[in-house]
This record gives structure tokens, sequence and C-alpha cells, in this order.
């Protein structure tokens, strides 16, 4: 199978910090592959290496074939990255932002300009373009500096964390937005903190955290290992917990999980919402009340605490560790 | 397309885009206008009425110096803006795009020289209604401008490696404000260096500036006729002396802030 990405043990340190750990990544052709993980995890540091920006201390990547470190000048000719942080001049037009990344991307005038309308009316920005970014919303902002990964139409696409700092709508919007953007063919690597993100956009879905990978697969098979979907109850009464827990083994998928003190059960099914009116239905017959019941599904702190036994909450702030942020001088990088 | 031509051509689109940032936010055009016409009235009334240069008045010594110092404060906006965009994540856009590695430094750098010829024709009308005469030919007055430009522009190439190294506007500022007001003040440019005590007085001689301090002084024939030969040699020879300094500046840092770049991620 052919690879568009593709890296082997792939370490990066900040000081003693290990932001990346020997990081194995293989992204077929075409598809989309969601790098899911806290912040701290190394994702943006891995799409730095991808993209030239950042030099691995050890390791190999390639993209498109090209070596990241031999060949990164033929390598940034296929390739569109749109970072974290909206990576555009607030003080030109839309218009001006995407033509200047067109001509640096080596488009004739013309060409340049004709791309960065049609870009520009792509992503619903047609009316605004000739507006100073300085004045765009942060849903623009992010559209606009997707639109400027997109000037030279790249094989290969990385997008870090395209939807943090979105309010929901601007997330739905830019979801859209990627979705069809792949249905074109296009590679696209997406580092999330999301685990409903991955499971909407990627085919399959890499789980890092500490700097290397610790789980891999499509969403549903990440779902499962996590134990999938489960019934959430309260009984009003403590009592009822042990007749409640013997009826709904007819229907539930493995162990029930009982807790006397908040008088709650947890119940794994499969069946999703079908289950539950058939758990309710049950309940009913015999009359037995409860004060809360819902369906489940996993969370990405489900998955990290499955997974690494620690929460995914544990580092805030930016995707790399503290000592080595900006006030450090450039050797700490 | 050869890699030189590409060079060029990035680093115009670099520059077109700063320019058209002066056009959209004058601010910065108009303050950075604004303090030397400031430092011309103030030099010239304030100090001009205590300081006595010999065969001249202090106004007409005083322009070239006040050339000098400003046109070496614009070039520190090539460090601040350059910090501003490695704060600002857009670094990371241009380092991903196949560019000339050179072009957002070129851009730069060269925007900002555009910037100082803006400056220094205000600063020129201010000191000619303040009684500054150019007592030179044409030729040797431009000679004068663009030696005093040439310097400045050597001299950004210097800011931007401090402005990738500190990444910070505010800190940047701050650390160049400590480094060009001795530059500046330790100098010819707004007294004789003979006045000066013995060690400040070999450091005002071989400080580069007094050289292009000189230079623009003697182009622009604002050293009276008569007044004694400097003693220390690059005064004695300033163009020259300037445009060896400005080799040395640009042979250490255009390299040096190349490979800052290369290596330069935002964040």
């Amino acid at each position: 199978m052919e690879f568009a990405i593709e890296a082997e043990g792939l370490v990066k340190r900040y000081g003693s910090v290990r932001a990346l750990d020997g990081l194995d990544l293989a992204v077929p052709e075409g598809t989309v592959m969601g790098l899911l993980g806290p912040n701290g995890a190394g994702k943006t540091t891995a799409v730095r290496i991808f993209t030239t920006l950042l030099e691995a201390d050890a390791g190999r990547a390639r993209v498109a074939g090209f070596d990241v470190k031999a060949d990164a000048r033929a390598l940034r000719r296929v390739i569109g990255l749109s970072g974290q942080y909206a990576a555009v001049d607030e003080d030109l037009t839309g218009f001006e932002n995407l033509d200047m990344v067109g001509r640096l991307y080596g488009l004739g005038r013309r060409s340049s300009r004709e791309r960065a309308r049609e870009l520009l009316a792509q992503f619903d920005l047609a009316e605004s373009g000739d507006r100073v970014v300085r004045g765009y919303s942060g849903g623009m902002r992010r559209r606009l500096d997707l639109a400027g990964a997109l000037v030279a139409r790249p094989r290969i696409l990385f997008l870090d964390e395209p939807t943090t700092g979105l309010d929901p709508r601007g997330r739905l919007g830019m979801w859209d937005v990627i979705e069809e953007l792949v249905a074109g063919g296009t590679t696209l690597l997406l580092t999330t903190q999301y685990l409903e993100e991955a499971d909407r956009l990627a085919d399959s879905i890499a789980v890092i955290d500490h700097g290397t990978v610790i789980a891999r697969g499509t969403a549903d098979e990440l779902k499962s290992q996590v134990g999938g979907e489960r019934i959430e109850l309260r009984v009003d009464s403590a009592s009822d917990l042990d007749r409640v827990r013997g009826l709904l083994s007819a229907v539930a998928a493995g162990e029930a999980m009982s807790d006397t003190r908040t008088r709650t059960l947890t119940v794994p099914v499969s069946g999703g919402s079908k289950t539950l009116i058939e758990a309710l239905r049950m309940l009913d017959a015999e009359g037995i009340a409860v004060s809360d019941i819902g369906l489940r599904r996993p969370t990405l702190d489900d998955v990290f605490l499955s997974l690494t036994g620690h929460a995914a909450e544990e580092k805030k702030d930016d995707d790399e560790p503290a000592g080595a942020r900006r006030g450090q001088g450039e050797n700490a990088r | 397309m050869t890699a030189a031509t590409k060079a060029i051509g990035d680093g115009m689109v670099n520059a077109k885009r700063n320019l058209i940032k002066i056009k959209r936010v004058p601010d910065l055009l108009v303050f950075s206008t604004l303090s030397p016409i400031m430092f011309v009235l103030l030099f010239a009334y304030v100090l001009g009425s205590g300081i006595k240069i010999p065969g001249t008045s202090y106004r007409e010594f005083l322009m070239a110096g006040i050339f000098g110092q400003t046109v070496i404060f614009g070039a520190t906006i090539t460090g601040s803006g350059l910090a501003q965009d490695l704060q600002r994540g857009i670094v990371d856009r241009f380092r991903s795009l196949p560019m000339a590695q050179s072009a957002v430094l070129v851009g730069r750098t060269t925007s900002d020289l555009a910037n100082n010829v803006i400056v220094i024709v205000v600063m020129s009308i201010t000191g000619l209604i303040v009684g500054w005469r150019i007592r030179s030919s044409f030729g040797e007055a431009l000679a004068g401008f663009a030696l005093l430009l040439l310097f400045a522009y050597a001299l950004s190439w210097a800011m931007a490696v401090i402005g990738l190294a500190v990444r910070s506007p505010e800190v940047f500022n701050n650390a160049s404000f400590i480094a060009v007001f001795p530059l500046t003040f330790i100098a010819n440019t707004f007294v004789l260096t003979s006045t000066l005590p013995g060690p400040l007085k070999v450091v005002a001689e071989w400080n580069p500036v007094s050289a292009v301090v000189q230079a623009a002084r003697e182009l622009f024939g604002n050293v009276p006729p008569g007044s004694p030969k400097p003693s220390a040699l690059p005064l004695q020879h300033p163009v020259i002396a300037t445009l060896a300094w400005c080799a040395v500046i640009l042979a250490i840092f255009v390299p040096l802030a190349i490979r800052r770049y290369k290596k330069a991620v935002s964040r």
C-alpha cells in the first residue's frame, strides 16, 4: 500500500522532556488520519516535523515520498498546513492574504488572483474578501487560514486542531468544509482533542499520549476498546439496585457496575437507543422508579482513562511541555 | 526561474505585504516620523542654545547626527516586525511554503528601508525649516543620504537576528532601546568627540555610527572649513569606513539571520 505520510521512531526532545518518544505512523494515500490526544501529547510537534518546521532528533519521516529533512523544499510544494492559530495577516484583506500565499507558491500574477477569488467563494468569504482580516470573526479567520493551506491544491493536508476555540456553529461549519475537501481525495492528517471530531472526520485514529501512539483503529474499534456504549441510571431507593441489575442483565452486553452510595447502575449495552427503550419498558413493568436514565457513549476522557489510566485534561495550554515554551530561547526548542 | 530570481521575487512579495501594512496602519509611520521631528526641534532649540560648534551653527552640525540616529531607530522596526510575525504564527505558514528561505527577511528589510526613505524626506524638510543647509553638490548630498540608508539597511539584519531570538515585540523594543541609545549617543551625533572624556572619546571615535554621521556631515558640506582633522582613522576616511562597516555587518548578520529564521517556530 502506498503511504502518503510515514514516520518511524520519531523523537523530539525539549531539554529533558520528550515531546515525541518514538512515534510511528503510516497514513495511506487518500485517507483521513485523526491524531487524537490531550494538550501536551505531542500532536503539534509531530505536525511540525511533517511540515518541515521542526527537525526530529531521531527517527525518519517521509511525506509524499519526500524525506522531511533531505527533500524539504520539494515536500513543501505538495503539502498544505493550517495551524492551531490562524496564521493570517490581520492588516491585509482576505484576498491579499490568499494572493500573497499564491505568489509564494510560485503561481503567476493572474492565476494567483483567480485562485484567491475562487477560494474566497468556496469558503463563503466572497463578500468579506476585500475587508481587512482584523474585522473577521474567529470562524472566518479559520476558514481563511484553511483556504491559505489549499491555494496550491495540495495532495496532502495537515490540519492542527482546526476547530479548537470555535463556537459550536463554527465547528459544524468547519466540519462540513473539511468533509467536502477530503471527498476530493486529499490525504489529511488531522489533530484534535475531540473524539467526536475524529469520529466524524477520520477514517482511522491514532491515540497519542506522551509522544507515542498508544492505540490505533477506527472510531468504532476504539470505542469498543473503551467499553462501548452503556446505560447509566439512578434509582430512587438503593434497595432496588440489585433487582434492577438482575432485570437488566437480559439486555446487558457485559458486567454491570453498581454504586450504592450514589444509587447508580452502569450497564454496558450494544443495541443503542433500542436497548434503552427495552430497559425502560422492563423497569416500568416492574414499577421501579428511576430518577435519571440515559444512554452514554464514551468520550475522550473515557478513552484516556481506559488507555492510560489518567484523565485527558492533565495538561492545559499549549501542545508543548511548559519548559520548552517561549522565553526559553531557541536552544531549548 | 533560477533560485536567485525566485528569491528576489519572493522577497518582493513579502515587502509588498509590509508596505500594504504601512498604508493600512499608518500609526507606525506617523510616530516614526514625528519622533525625529521632535528630536530636531528639541536638540536645535534646547541643546543648540548651550552647545557651541566652532565655525558653524549647532543646527547645521546636528542634522547629520539626527539623521544617523533616526535611520538606526528605523532599522529596529525589522526586529519588532519579525518578532510580531513569530508571535502571531504567520512565520509557520511562510516556512511551510516552497519559498526562498531568505524571502521574509529580504522583504522585511526592504520595506523598512522604504520606511526610512520616507522618514528622511520628512526630516530633511524639517531641518531646512529650522535653518539646516546642504553646502555641497547635489550628487554629494545624494551620496550622503545613500550612505545613511545603506548603514541602516545593514543594521536591520542585525535587528532581525535579535527579533527572531527574543520572539516578542515588547521584549525586542526594550532590548533594542538599551542597545541603540548608547550606540547613537556615545558618538559624534550630538557633540564633538573631542569634547568627550578619555575612554568615551575612544569609543565614540571607533563607533560605526560616528563614521556614518561624519561621512554624511562631510557630504552635506556641514563640516566648517578649517576645523581640525579628526585624530581617529575611521573618522579621517568616513566614507570608506562606513562602507567597510556595512560590509562587515552584512557578512556577519545576513547568514546568521537566515539560520535563525530556518529554525524559528511560533510559540
